[in-house]
């Protein structure tokens, strides 16, 4: 239950001077199932204890040395998940009192009913299998809310959110189209939890991992013997988000046969288990997600066009990084501030020129790409600023032209204040010092749209 | 491997008997009566009134023969281990020696008729499920199943003499 541990099985610690009831605790529990550490005293309990460690300890009030109070309130700090029951052979009810307040589970007399004892262990364990749960479920909820604030204020990007607004609420399958690393899972899950089949999970299915023989099994699943190798019975992914969502991320790169599969299933919303006879129904709602050309797939016959029109029913397209320069400060100080704190440094901004050598790189690997630059820049500063030297990008800028005349120059340099502005042109003709008609000229000139 | 059935201040025969039929079939091995000198004497404790069963244990393993076998010592006797107020028996997890009392099986104890049928059930499930311990089993999840902890005398009732599939499938790897 400790989300330290390996396993799952419950991890005791009995604390007693007494190696009798030390080695009967343990024997006892051990027939329990459960793993079980004793330690004589105060000392060599503290060196057993670590955080995760137990789930619950046993705890002798007569200890030689520090005693079972004192010992309590120093398992408290070390380890608060940690419950505590404290045992007796001398009943008091001051003592008894103020373990409780301290903390305590309970408090037991020696020699304790065998009923009691084994009542009260599964009681402890129910409930800290309770609040193990309850604090499961609030971190899922906490983690539905920040997909829900995806970073960007940019024209496009704006578009983009007002389309998950409009599809997420209906079951309309969506298409996702974007280069790598541009956030397309972060989009479709952003849609799942603004739906209605939010309780229920969303699993994505990475096509581009998958070799050919594998593919069927992760979809539809497995029979016990159903090929070499297949020991157990296994729901697929499919089975697996029913009521839910599916997200096939890499969809271009599904191979002929489970497309055609694949499009049974949407079609009928059934199937069977590879090496299986009963037929599994399903309902999910269908994401998917390419950064190829899948039109162009289709016309090579790589991809079935009438898989490819019951897919492509409502299409986003995500834009690069580099399309969208204005959010890179925004993105930059969010991951930032997201890396500092988990790593606890004390990098709180970035120098001028950091920030002006991120807004002015390609980013070919978009907003993946830019975190884990930023990350890099995070560990080795030394200071409160990255500076430009610690960014794992190249100084020189990739978008200057391989046209290096006048022209292409221009043309590439306005564009980016464009962008940088947002398409805002008294502030786009302010930052290049030209009035609004000879940008209006300009654009026109270069055939520069939004 | 052989399981011997040590009685400890017990007379009974006729249910040493049963006891002896029941976990030959239970086990599959062939059960047979040890004949040896026990004292429990120094297992007693005159302020609890009681017998330490770890005490037991540890005389029991003193008597027991050298060849791999497991040895179950059966008593009349009222058992505990320190920091419990009675225990039904005791055994060595994995190991070669169990004990098991009838003590707080039999009905008048607790205010009602003597019951020899039901006695004679409760310590045939109390045997398996202390001699499944030496085997190395714990406790089941399963309720039907003889490894199914019972921590007092009605509870023991509930349960079969039978293991579960899981506690039979672990046995008869032990076994083998």
């Amino acid at each position: 239950m400790s989300p330290d541990k390996k396993d799952n099985t419950i991890s005791l610690l009995v604390v007693d001077d007494e190696l009798s009831v030390r080695d009967s605790l343990t024997k006892w529990f051990k027939e329990d199932g459960y793993k079980v550490d004793s330690a004589a005293d105060a000392t060599e309990a503290l060196k057993k204890l670590k955080p995760g460690v137990f789930d619950i300890i046993f705890l002798d009030i007569k200890l030689p040395g520090m005693d079972g109070m004192e010992l309590q309130q120093r398992i408290k700090s070390i380890d608060s998940s940690a419950t505590i029951i404290m045992i007796t052979a001398y009943a008091s009810v001051d003592t008894a009192v103020k373990s409780l307040k301290e903390g305590a589970y309970d408090y037991v007399t020696k020699p304790v009913d065998p009923d009691y004892l084994s009542h009260l262990v599964t009681n402890v364990i129910k409930q800290r299998r309770l609040l193990s749960e309850n604090l499961q479920l609030k971190e899922r909820i906490q983690e539905l809310y920040e997909i829900d604030q995806i970073i960007g204020q940019s024209p496009s990007m704006l578009k983009v959110f007002d389309l998950i607004k409009a599809v997420a609420p209906t079951d309309t399958t969506v298409m996702i189209r974007g280069e790598s690393g541009t956030g397309k899972e972060l989009i479709a899950r952003a849609i799942h939890s603004n739906s209605s089949r939010r309780f229920f999970p969303i699993i994505t299915v990475n096509c581009g991992g998958l070799t050919e023989g594998l593919t069927e099994s992760e979809f539809f699943g497995h029979e016990k013997g159903a090929f070499t190798g297949a020991l157990y019975r296994r729901k697929g992914k499919l089975e697996m988000a029913d009521g839910g969502t599916v997200f096939l991320d890499e969809v271009g790169n599904i191979d002929p046969k489970t497309q055609t599969d694949l499009l049974r299933v949407i079609e009928t919303k059934q199937f069977t288990r590879v090496g299986g006879d009963d037929v599994i129904k399903v309902d999910f709602r269908l994401i998917c997600a390419t950064n190829r050309d899948l039109e162009l797939a289709v016309k090579e016959g790589i991809f079935r066009e009438d898989l490819y029109y019951r897919l492509n029913v409502f299409s986003i397209s995500i834009p690069p990084l580099r399309e969208r320069r204005s959010d890179i400060p925004i993105l930059a100080n969010y991951f930032l501030k997201k890396l500092t704190d988990a790593m606890n440094k004390p990098v709180t901004s970035f120098s001028l020129d950091a920030m002006e050598l991120l807004k002015g790189y390609d980013w070919p690997g978009n907003v993946r790409e830019l975190r884990n630059a930023i990350e890099r820049s995070v560990v080795v500063a030394s200071g409160p600023s990255i500076t430009a030297d610690q960014l794992p990008i190249p100084r020189v800028s990739k978008s200057m032209p391989q046209d290096q005349s006048m022209e292409s120059v221009e043309k590439a340099h306005i564009k980016n204040i464009l962008e940088q502005t947002g398409w805002n042109i008294t502030r786009a003709s302010e930052a290049l010092g030209i009035d609004r008609t000879t940008l209006y000229n300009k654009i026109e000139k270069y055939g520069l749209r939004k | 491997m052989n399981i011997y059935i040590l009685p400890l201040r017990f007379s009974d025969s006729q249910l040493l008997a049963d006891l002896a039929s029941t976990l030959s079939h239970a086990f599959k091995l062939p059960v047979a009566l040890l004949d040896a000198p026990f004292s429990l004497k120094e297992g007693y404790d005159p302020v609890r009134n009681q017998y330490n069963s770890t005490w037991i244990l540890s005389r029991i393993l003193d008597l027991a023969p050298l060849e791999d076998c497991k040895i179950l010592g059966v008593t009349g006797v009222d058992l505990y281990v320190p920091v419990l107020t009675f225990v039904f028996g005791e055994a060595q997890l994995q190991g070669k020696a169990a004990v098991v009392s009838s003590f707080r099986l039999r009905d008048e104890l607790y205010g009602l008729p003597k019951n020899p049928e039901r006695l004679k059930e409760r310590l045939e499930k109390e045997a398996i499920h202390e001699l499944g311990h030496t085997f190395g089993l714990v406790h089941s999840r399963e309720p039907n199943c003889v490894m199914f902890t019972s921590t007092y005398a009605e509870e023991i009732d509930f349960k079969s003499k039978d293991f579960c599939s899981a506690c039979s499938v672990f046995l008869d790897n032990k076994k083998s």
